[in-house]
């Protein structure tokens, strides 16, 4: 079941798997966050309490879960400097977008709350749904198109103009990490919340989930249709199960094991598409083209090892200090456990303030 | 304009823009840090009060930095994606390692320090906030071991035209690193310096001219307490101390980074000797540090460059520690680098339609010339204002003067001023080279890059423009709204983060309603 790795170097493949961990644990744990800033919009929000409610929820993780992705992004350079250089330029656009997006976003969660007036938060709610859409899409996009491929030259150098990358697969897994983030985020709040938001959440996810998982899973069956091996067929098969099964458990009320499920979904989903994409990770669209693949855009074996060291030491410490974040803030959390807003504006003409 | 010259503007505005953010939060940071121990280890209401307010601040100032050092973690491989592919087997490794053991860190535990109010024992909760900092200051070490590699490539082994990392200690413990990492860091504490004594000093003023705090016939401060919420006396002590650790720190702030930048002028003239003399506009060998030196703006040689004063002896002292030893001049060292590392630009794809350009060794003087004095210039401003403060305040509170009330808040401009010509200075002067040779190695065994051959040859200037325009519209946006919540918060004072100062706490009116315990379960702090 695992004849693909045979033949294959080994650091690079270590490598391969460990940026696959890193942006797996960015797809999962910023799905879910993505997923909550998208609701925070009218599609599912009522009322600015709500909206506070949803927003402390990610509060004290979002930080962290974005650094899954910053880090992925350096540790494919670290490992794999001509996958870094080739899909960062081919991606030029959907990336800079991207950026603007997770700096809009970032500010709008800490500044939301520092201010009240009537156009301060509405403002910052529009950003944060709207920003978080974006990213997710755009991200989907972007790791669509590192599993399918552009048109890349002899030195990897995209052809076809600033907006070569916008293709089918892009779309679809951009559309594949939209629906995901929605069905997760809403996961998390079933799990996460309590009284009514808690019960919309749980009975919204059940009426969408079929629905917007499919993208995801259409983009997991292109990747199977290029390069399906037993391994990604299997990893693939256990992906569906475990939506099948966050699915029921969704509609029985057990909502923790519906957001491992959910989880699971994603993890063996995106497992599934990097093996069977596995050894590429930037193919060629094009006939005289160069496929990047594990071996010709990785560094040096020292380099990889010195970076093995460097992960060994820093990834199961993160572990432990995320879960341990997780744990603090394991409570569910209503409308009551939220303070007064934060109204500086009366504070600060206050008679007595200082 | 050429994909070149846009690429290096939108590094250059947004790095310049993300280190206005970078050095107060490594400096704040760790005054905030020490304040919430002190406050745990005595208990004492004013550290409480101090954590609070510098806290909220120091989080409005850090999610930008968040923020805009996203950009910096993309932009290698958008717009310079040759350099990526030259340089990523080194270069790669200190950012990766910024993310495994640093950023994780620094993002997961303020999260923590944010929300465990309450939650957390203190202790612990203290403790949270000094990982974070710890560790953006780790963070920060990682990016200057990253670009001081640029500066000065060492650990290397050359294999088929690119460096190959083969000594991972040597670039972690580069001499170039190990200056400029200690000169950012003292850098970052005189920004914290003078923002504390700037913002201090202001609330102390308030103090004074709303008749709260008044003077004795000998000068000294009657602390007085309006009885009222937050005006009280721990709030003096509040401005008070906060005053005197932006002084201390301030003066501590500037010897370091005097001190360290002697250390990097020492290396830099071995290592950069161009740089050297093209911050000094010195075109002949010489011992002497130019006072002023006029030139054509756009100078790139000594035809056109005038010194009108200058001081002998000095340069020979910074370059050397002593009055005599020459300092080698542009019209020595240029032929130098034209001898060894050409006079054309190669006809390598890289270098695209630049192939066959001239190469210009000396960088444009006017902003290493004016770079370097500046930057000197700014820090010793701030240095000053805090020798002045201190003799000003030493009776106890500020004079009631608004124009020197106003010279305390803008000097807070003037740390930030050193910091950015600093780092404007080494970086232009490090021109033509993206990475810049290391003359310590013979010469086959020199790598080097020039920027003209570093930028993504498939980008197009629209591309390039379209982020540029974009980064520099919402940077631009986004500095309004940060400058403006900042002083919201300042005008507001500690109640800003502390309103149970003013209002009434409603578990003590709703001691006998059965359902007062709920009020344990509300969040202590929530966004």
């Amino acid at each position: 079941m695992f004849e693909e790795f045979v033949g294959q170097p080994g650091l690079p493949t270590l490598w391969f798997l460990v940026v696959g961990v890193l942006l797996i644990g960015y797809i999962v744990l910023d799905g879910f966050d993505l997923g909550v800033g998208m609701l925070m919009g009218r599609i599912f929000s009522r009322n600015e309490k709500e909206r506070r409610l949803l927003l402390n929820t990610i509060g004290p993780v979002w930080d962290g879960n974005e650094v899954w992705l910053v880090t992925g992004g350096a540790a494919i350079f670290a490992a794999f400097p001509m996958w870094y250089a080739a899909l960062f330029s081919a991606l030029y656009i959907p990336l800079t977008l991207i950026l603007l997006a997770l700096i809009l976003r970032a500010v709008s969660i800490e500044y939301r709350g520092k201010l009240t007036g009537p156009r301060w938060e509405p403002r910052w709610n529009a950003i944060m749904s709207v920003a978080s859409f974006f990213i997710a899409f755009l991200i989907g996009a972007a790791l669509a198109i590192t599993t399918t491929g552009l048109p890349l030259n002899d030195n990897a150098d995209r052809v076809g103009g600033p907006f070569a990358w916008l293709t089918v697969p892009a779309v679809i897994g951009g559309l594949g990490m939209v629906g995901f983030s929605l069905v997760h985020g809403l996961a998390f709040l079933a799990l996460k919340t309590d009284g009514e938001v808690r019960h919309r959440a749980r009975t919204m996810m059940v009426r969408i989930l079929p629905v917007a998982l499919l993208p995801m899973v259409a983009w997991a069956v292109w990747l199977q249709v290029i390069g399906a091996t037993p391994l990604s067929l299997t990893l693939l098969v256990i992906a569906a199960a475990a939506a099948l099964a966050s699915w029921i458990f969704a509609i029985r009320g057990r909502e923790g094991i519906a957001f491992t499920a959910i989880a699971g979904f994603a993890v063996f989903g995106a497992l599934s598409i990097f093996m069977a994409a596995y050894p590429n990770v930037l193919p060629t669209t094009m006939a005289d083209g160069t496929t990047l693949t594990i071996a010709n855009a990785s560094s040096s074996p020292y380099t990889l090892k010195i970076m093995t060291i460097v992960a060994a030491i820093g990834l199961p410490v993160l572990f432990l200090y995320q879960g341990w974040t997780y744990w603090v803030f394991r409570k569910r959390l209503s409308a009551e456990h939220i303070p007064e807003a934060h109204r500086i504006t009366e504070l600060s003409e206050h008679p007595n303030a200082g | 304009m050429d994909t070149v010259e846009i690429a290096r503007w939108q590094f250059g505005t947004t790095t310049v823009y993300h280190f206005m953010m970078v050095p107060l939060t490594l400096g704040l940071g760790m005054v905030v840090a020490i304040l919430n121990l002190m406050w745990v280890r005595t208990g004492k209401e004013e550290y409480l009060r101090m954590t609070k307010f510098w806290g909220k601040l120091y989080l409005i100032n850090f999610i930008m930095g968040v923020a805009t050092g996203l950009v910096q973690e993309f932009q290698f491989g958008m717009a310079w994606s040759e350099y990526s592919r030259f340089v990523g087997d080194v270069f790669g490794a200190p950012l990766a390692m910024e993310g495994l053991l640093a950023f994780f860190v620094e993002s997961t535990f303020l999260g923590l320090w944010i929300f465990g109010w309450k939650k957390l024992k203190p202790a612990i909760h203290a403790l949270c906030l000094l990982a974070a900092v710890a560790a953006s200051w780790l963070s920060a070490f990682f990016i200057v071991i990253a670009n001081s590699w640029m500066q000065h490539p060492v650990g290397y082994d050359i294999v088929d035209g690119r460096p190959i990392l083969n000594d991972v200690m040597a670039v972690l413990t580069n001499n170039t690193a190990i200056v400029a990492i200690i000169h950012t860091l003292f850098g970052s504490v005189a920004v914290a310096g003078s923002f504390l004594l700037g913002i201090a000093w202001y609330k102390l003023w308030k103090r004074r001219s709303q008749g709260i705090d008044t003077v004795d016939e000998n000068g000294y401060v009657v602390v007085g307490d309006s009885g009222k919420g937050a005006q009280d006396k721990k709030d003096y002590a509040v401005w008070f101390r906060s005053l005197r650790i932006g002084i201390l720190i301030g003066v501590i702030g500037f010897l370091g980074t005097a001190f360290s930048g002697h250390a990097q002028a020492q290396l830099m003239i071995h290592q950069q000797p161009l740089k050297m003399a093209a911050a000094e506009a010195a075109c002949h060998d010489g011992t002497a540090f130019s006072v002023l030196t006029l030139s054509d703006p756009s100078a790139r040689n000594c035809s056109n460059v005038d010194t009108i004063f200058e001081i002998p002896g000095l340069l020979s002292f910074l370059a050397h520690d002593n009055f005599h030893t020459d300092v080698k001049g542009i019209n020595t060292l240029q032929p130098e680098y034209e001898h060894m590392y050409g006079t054309n630009l190669g006809d390598e794809p890289q270098y695209g339609d630049r192939a066959g350009e001239d190469i210009h060794y000396v960088p444009l003087m006017i902003v290493t010339y004016w770079g370097f004095r500046l930057m000197i210039t700014f820090g010793g401003l701030a240095a000053l204002a805090c020798a002045l403060a201190w003799w000003l305040t030493r009776k106890g509170t500020v004079p009631q003067s608004k124009w020197l009330m106003r010279l305390a808040v803008f000097g807070i401009l003037a740390p930030f001023g050193a910091n950015v010509t600093g780092w404007v200075f080494t970086e232009m002067g490090r021109q033509p080279f993206v990475v810049a040779p290391n003359p310590d190695l013979p010469l086959g065994q020199r790598i080097y890059m020039f920027t003209e051959a570093a930028v993504s040859p498939n980008v197009s200037a629209g591309e390039l423009l379209f982020s540029l325009i974009s980064l520099v519209l919402i940077y631009a946006v986004l500095m309004v709204v940060e400058v403006f919540l900042i002083a919201r918060y300042v005008r507001t004072g500690v109640v800003a983060s502390m309103p149970e100062l003013v209002t009434p706490d409603k578990d003590d009116d709703d001691t006998n309603d059965p359902d007062s315990h709920k009020n344990d379960d509300v969040l202590a702090f929530a966004y």
